[in-house]
Formats: structure tokens, sequence, C-alpha cells
């Protein structure tokens, strides 16, 4: 990894408060700051380390940090922050925000978003990202002067663009459909693990009920009494167990939806390379249409139909020196239009490059990230069943003394 | 194991699974002892003008000598076991009879005659015949050996002797008019403890019945959930490159564990839920029991009222008391003994069940 912030400082949110305020309407709310620690750590000498510095931002001001780098850097995968809302929530987790669990969750998601970026090695270089770090007050004025809203390309536009752009590079024509079937099959697939969480949940905690019978039973037997009792209270640890695991696994899930807001992140670099493209097919078929006009002006030959040809036959040609003017103009517009078709073309181009390379670090990242991910679930698997395998070992030992 | 083989060879076409085997042979007697031998199986359907029923077949090889020839085969129905039980019940009231698979099943999933249901059936009638042969006391029943030996006709001919339904009924109606007349006065301690084990224990019984279907049903859902995570696996494979191979083996795995899931249903319905549904019908039977020895009782202690009333007439009565309170002790000591041979085989049944249980959870697990 080459050097970024990340290696300079340690980041972490370390915690997060439930706050009550004012908004811009004047309206009281409620919600979570969450404090950022920061501390410069010397790479040369060991246990050296500087200060811990810290601030409060609330999830508002991420979602402003993260909507700047997207628009300053369109030709980079931005990371995704967590979910505004609890989704894919199985029964028993709440769907409340100020959920401590939830907030827990939301707390980790955020301190990821934020080493995402500061080990990125373009972003971590951004002024802004470093002020959001270090700067608490006038931070959101300073992004508001970098003007970055007026950047962004308008929904409407970039939508057009996907309908009429005429020849897309095919690389990104196929992420584009990549991310689309990225997107579709993580969600199915945390839909079904919420589903079977919520099966697996039911199934140890009426085990639990076991327990408690077998305990009321075992005050009426003799012989079985003590082998009952024991029995009994294993039957209650293997209810109670559920709850870790699945906590654990929720962390699984996480990483899943992790990548799953990814695949908006590249559909965005997608879009942006459609628009540009577009752009630059309107550009050059404006500079054909113009070279065309100044043609037929200059040699009096109408080789395609114009209401301007139809109407100079009806109501008489115009005169040389207008005629002379018209073609010095559009001259003019035609040089203009050149260097703006180079230039867009240059710029096509460098988005490309620049673009594709930080699309195949987001390829390494992810296929090591997922894999990591999956060998976790599949410990996390091995370790509950192995402590199935101890309960139900030992509540066998029990039930073959009754 | 010569008589293993035995039995085996004679039922090829249904082969009894080697755990309900061990529960024939690990009744009180060891296989060295027994000399009645009964299988049930082979289901068929006949179908009459007025009906349709299922006849079973009942084989039966012994030793004894009381018996005619050493291997019997005859077919019953359903209704012919009901009328076993209710003999064996009239002629030794205050023994623990076993109890007989029901007539319907009230929670409506399995039809009248589902595969499923007859097969279940045929496990319980075997279970019952079985266990009659191994009592020491009902082995010896006249009735239960024209039930192992007469052919059809004999049999109904046999049936219509005797005192019918009817008077079966009337037996219980009086039994339970005794007890509803108050708890029995001169009830021995030993008694009252029974009844208030057997309370007890009715209703934790119960409960563990509904707690274990309970668990199936979860069991279920769950599978049905799995069935479909691993497949997504799969898919998302096939979009994939370099973690293709390891989504493709998570797939795998997550059909393995589904499978496994299965098993353990499979054990469940298997054995834990049959077994506790025969101990909730044990627990009936026992409290039935139970309020047939108090009403015998009842019946020696009013006895007893009216000779201190009636100062003549004594000897007559005295006789009677006599004999009641024979009766009484006679059932009292059946009763005990039964009991504790109940309980004993209770206690093992529970404890291999649950047992097994334990195993297949681990091997689920282990998977």
């Amino acid at each position: 990894m080459e050097d970024c912030l990340a290696k300079k400082m340690e980041i972490t949110v370390s915690e997060a408060e439930k706050r009550t305020g004012r908004n811009a309407m004047n309206i009281q709310e409620t919600y979570t700051a969450y404090l950022i620690e920061t501390r410069a750590v010397e790479s040369q000498s060991e246990g050296q380390c500087g200060p811990v510095e810290s601030l409060w931002r609330r999830y508002s001001e991420f979602e402003l940090l993260r909507n700047y780098l997207s628009v300053t850097y369109p030709h980079i995968v931005v990371p995704p922050l967590p979910e505004k809302r609890a989704d894919f929530v199985w029964h028993k987790l709440s769907a409340d925000n100020m959920d401590p669990d939830f907030v827990e969750r939301r707390r980790i998601g955020l301190e990821n978003f934020l080493l995402r970026v500061a080990s990125h090695p373009v972003l971590w270089q951004d002024k802004i990202f470093y002020a959001f770090l270090m700067q608490e007050g006038g931070w959101k004025e300073m992004v508001n002067e970098t003007g970055f809203q007026l950047k962004a390309d308008s929904r409407l536009k970039a939508l057009n663009a996907t309908f009429r752009v005429k020849n897309p590079d095919k690389r990104f024509t196929e992420l584009k459909h990549y991310s689309d079937e990225l997107q579709s099959v993580i969600s199915h697939l945390l839909r079904v693990r919420a589903r079977v969480a919520d099966r697996l949940y039911g199934v140890y905690k009426v085990h639990g009920n076991y327990g408690r019978v077998f305990s009321e039973w075992s005050a009426i037997e003799k012989e079985m009494g003590d082998g009952l009792q024991s029995a009994g209270h294993h039957m209650d640890v293997y209810a109670a167990s559920i709850d870790d695991i699945l906590e654990e696994e929720e962390h699984y899930a996480d990483q899943l939806k992790e990548y799953l807001f990814y695949a908006e992140a590249l559909r965005a670099v997608c879009r942006k390379h459609e628009l540009m493209q577009y752009d630059l097919e309107m550009a050059a078929q404006d500079l054909t249409s113009k070279k065309q006009q100044c043609e037929e002006l200059a040699t009096g030959t109408v080789r395609t139909f114009s209401l301007k040809g139809m109407t100079s036959k009806l109501f008489g040609q115009e005169t040389p020196e207008q005629r002379e003017a018209k073609i010095k103009i559009l001259e003019e517009q035609i040089q203009e239009g050149e260097e703006q078709l180079k230039s867009k073309n240059l710029e096509g181009r460098d988005f490309v490059k620049s673009a594709w390379a930080d699309i195949e670090r987001f390829k390494e990242q992810k296929n090591h990230d997922l894999k990591e991910a999956l060998i976790s679930y599949a410990v996390m698997q091995i370790s509950m069943c192995k402590k199935g395998i101890q309960v139900w070992t030992n509540a066998k030992e029990c039930f073959s003394k009754m | 194991d010569a008589s293993l083989a035995e039995v085996n060879s004679f039922s090829p076409s249904v082969p009894i699974s080697p755990s309900s085997m061990i529960n024939q042979y690990k009744f009180e007697d060891g296989p060295e002892l027994r000399d009645l031998f009964i299988t049930v199986d082979d289901p068929e359907s006949h179908i009459t003008a007025i009906e349709t029923f299922i006849t079973y077949r009942v084989v039966t090889k012994t030793t004894r000598s009381e018996f005619d020839s050493s291997e019997y085969e005859v077919r019953r129905r359903y209704q012919d076991f009901l009328w076993l039980k209710s003999k064996l019940e009239e002629a030794h009231p205050t023994l623990i009879i076993p109890p007989l698979p029901e007539k319907f099943i009230m929670k409506g999933m399995v039809e009248r005659f589902s595969d499923e249901f007859i097969e279940t059936r045929r496990k319980a009638l075997h279970k019952f015949l079985n266990r009659i042969a191994d009592h020491p006391t009902l082995t010896f029943n006249e009735d239960f050996k024209i039930f192992l030996t007469a052919q059809a006709w004999e049999l109904s001919s046999h049936k219509k002797q005797g005192p019918g339904f009817l008077s079966r009924m009337g037996q219980t109606v009086r039994a339970v008019a005794s007890s509803v007349r108050g708890a029995v006065k001169n009830r021995p301690e030993m008694f009252t403890e029974m009844n208030n084990y057997m309370e007890t224990f009715s209703q934790k019984i119960n409960l563990l019945d509904r707690i274990a279907h309970r668990i199936y049903k979860e069991e279920r859902e769950y599978f049905n959930e799995m069935k479909e995570y691993g497949p997504i696996h799969t898919l998302w494979s096939a979009s994939e490159e370099d973690i293709a191979e390891s989504l493709r083996g998570v797939a795998g795995c997550i059909d393995r564990c589904c499978r496994a899931a299965e098993r353990r249903m499979a054990g469940l319905s298997e054995h834990l839920l049959p077994l506790l549904h025969e101990y909730v019908l044990y627990s009936e039977i026992l409290m039935g029991v139970l309020k047939r020895r108090d009403q015998i009782q009842g019946e020696l202690d009013s006895k007893v009222d009216a000779l201190a009333n009636k100062k003549t007439e004594k000897d007559l009565f005295s006789e009677e008391i006599g004999k009641l309170e024979d009766k009484v002790e006679r059932a009292n000591n059946a009763l005990k003994a039964d009991w504790d041979r109940w309980k004993q085989n209770m206690q093992w049944d529970m404890r291999s069940t649950f047992t097994s249980v334990a195993e297949n959870n681990l091997r689920y697990y282990e998977e």
C-alpha cells in the first residue's frame, strides 16, 4: 500500500451520543453525534504517538462529505456510507434509528468509511477530507465554498445520456451490468439470510422451554431427577447461545451490505462516463452540422432540405454581404468547436484511463474483502457447530444417566 | 442371533427399523426368556359396499405349550385391536394396559388413509401387542391368545359372546361417578402419591409433547428457508471470477447443512414425537387405572360402612367384604408392581429417545 493518511494517522469513531438541537427549520430534533478521534502516528519512532484530537460529527455531515467527494472525483469509486435506515431486519432486530445496536453498528460502519477514504491513493489527499477530521467549526461553510454543488450533474441529464449515448466504452457497459447483478444478488442474499436467522432463532429458543419443563418434571422424579435437571440446564445454555451467534452474523451481513452499496458507487462512475461520452457525441454532431452549413453557404448548393433554403427561395436570396457574415461566424464557431472537441476527447480519454485504474483497484479490494468475509462466515458456522456439539454431548451424558 | 434372524426372514416385505427391534428386546425379560414373538405388518386396504378399511397382518411365533401351533398368521383390523384392549381392561381393571394409536389424528395434517398415517399406526399397533406380550400377567390372557390365533370368522363369533361395549361404558361411567363423589376416604398413602405424581407427570408430558412439535415445526421452517440460501451463492458465483470458486464452495456447504437439517427433523419425527405421544396416552391410561382402583376401594368401603350399620346379615356381608378386600389388595399389588415396571420402562424409553435426539443433533452439528 502506498503512502496514505491511514498510515500516518490512527482514525477511530469511538463514541456515539444522543443529542437534541434545533435544525435549519428551527424545529427541535433528536439525532446522534459521533466522536471522531485522530492521533498522529510517527512511523519512525516506536510508541511515539501524538496527542489525541477529537471532534463530533453527525450522519448528515458524513453525507455531505461523501457527496462532495463523489462530485469532485467522479472517476473514483467512492466508498459508501453505512445505511441511513435499518434494512434487512429480522424480527429481533429493531428498525429504529435510535436503537443502541443499530447505532453501534453504524458507528463501526462510519469508522470503516473513514478508513477506506484515508487509505485510498487519491482521496486521502483531499483537503476537505482532512478538515472533516480535524476542523470542527466552519467545515460546512468550507465545503459549500468549493461550489461543488454546481458541478454536480443533474439526474435527469444523466438519465438522458444513458438512453441516448451511442458508443460507450464496452468495458463500462459490462461494468454496469455487473454492478446491477451484484446489487440484486447481494440484496436477495441478505433477505434470505435474515429469514434464516429468524428461523434459527426460533429453533434455539423453543429448546429453552425444554429446560423449564425438565426442571419441573425432575421435581417429581427420583432416579431420573438429577439427569433431567442437568439436561434441562444444558437446554437453557443452548437456547441462550443463539444471541451471540446471531450478533456475530450481523457483522458479516454488514460486510456484505458495504458491497451492496459499493455497487451504487460503481454505477455512478459508469453514469459519469456515459454522460461524458454523450456530451462528446453531441459536440461532434454539432460540429459536423455546422461544417455542413458552412459548406452549403459557401458553395451555394443546398444538399439537404433546410427551411432556410426554402424561405430564401420564396422570399429572395440574401445579399452576398449577409452570406459572408454568416460564413465568418460559422467559421469561428467551427474553430471553437474543434478545439472543444479536442479537449473533450482528451478529457474523456483521461477519465476512462483514471477511472479504469481505480476500478481495477476496487476489484482487487472487493475480491480480497469478500473472500475474507466468506471465510469468517465459515469460521462462524464452525464455531456455532462446535458449541452445538458441546451442548448436545453434555445433554446426551445427562440423559444417559437418567 | 438366531431368533433375530427368524423374525427378519418371516417378514421380508416390511423392514423393521433396528431401533424398534432393540425396543422390543430390551423390555424386562431378556431375549432368552421370551417365548412369544409378534410382528404387525403388511397393511392392506379392503373395499366393501359399505366401507373401506385397512387390515394388518399379525404374525405370531411361539414355543408355548398352551398354543396349539408354533406359528400363526392372521389379519386384523383396527376395530379388533380396540376390542382386545377393552377386554383386557375389563379383565384387569387395575393393570396398566398399553395405549392404542388414536382413531383419528386431530391435528388434521394427515389424511385418514395416507401412507404416513398407516405406517405410524402400524408401528404403534406392533408396539401395543409386544407390550402386552411382555407383560407378566397380560401375556397369558385368554382373549389375547384368541386375538393372535383365531381366524376372522372365529374371532367375530367369539366377540359376540360376553359383555359388549355398552357394559364397558357403564363401568367407566360408574368409575367417573364414584370419583366425582369425592376422594376415597381410605385411600392408602401410596396411591395418593401416585395420583399426585400422575397429575404432574401428565401435565409435564403434555407440555413436552407440544414443545417437541413446536421444535419440529421451527426446524421445518428453517429447512425451508435454507433451501433457498445455497442457490443464491451459486447464482452470485456466475457473475464473479476471482471469488466464484469460494462462492460455489459456500453454496455446496449450505446445501449439505440443509440435508443434515432434514435428517435431524426425520429423527425427531421418527423417535421422539411418537414416544412422547405414547406417554401422553399412557398418562391418561394411568389416571384411568387409578380411578378404577379408587372405585373398587369405594365399593369395599361402602360395603364396610353398610356392614357397620346393618347388624344382621353379617356373615353374608363379611364374605363379600372379604372378597372385595382381596380384590382390592390384589388390584393394588398388581397396580403397584405394574407401576414400577412401567416407570422403569418409561425411564429407559425416555433415556434412549432423548439420547438419540442428542446424537442426532451431534451428527447434525458435526456435519
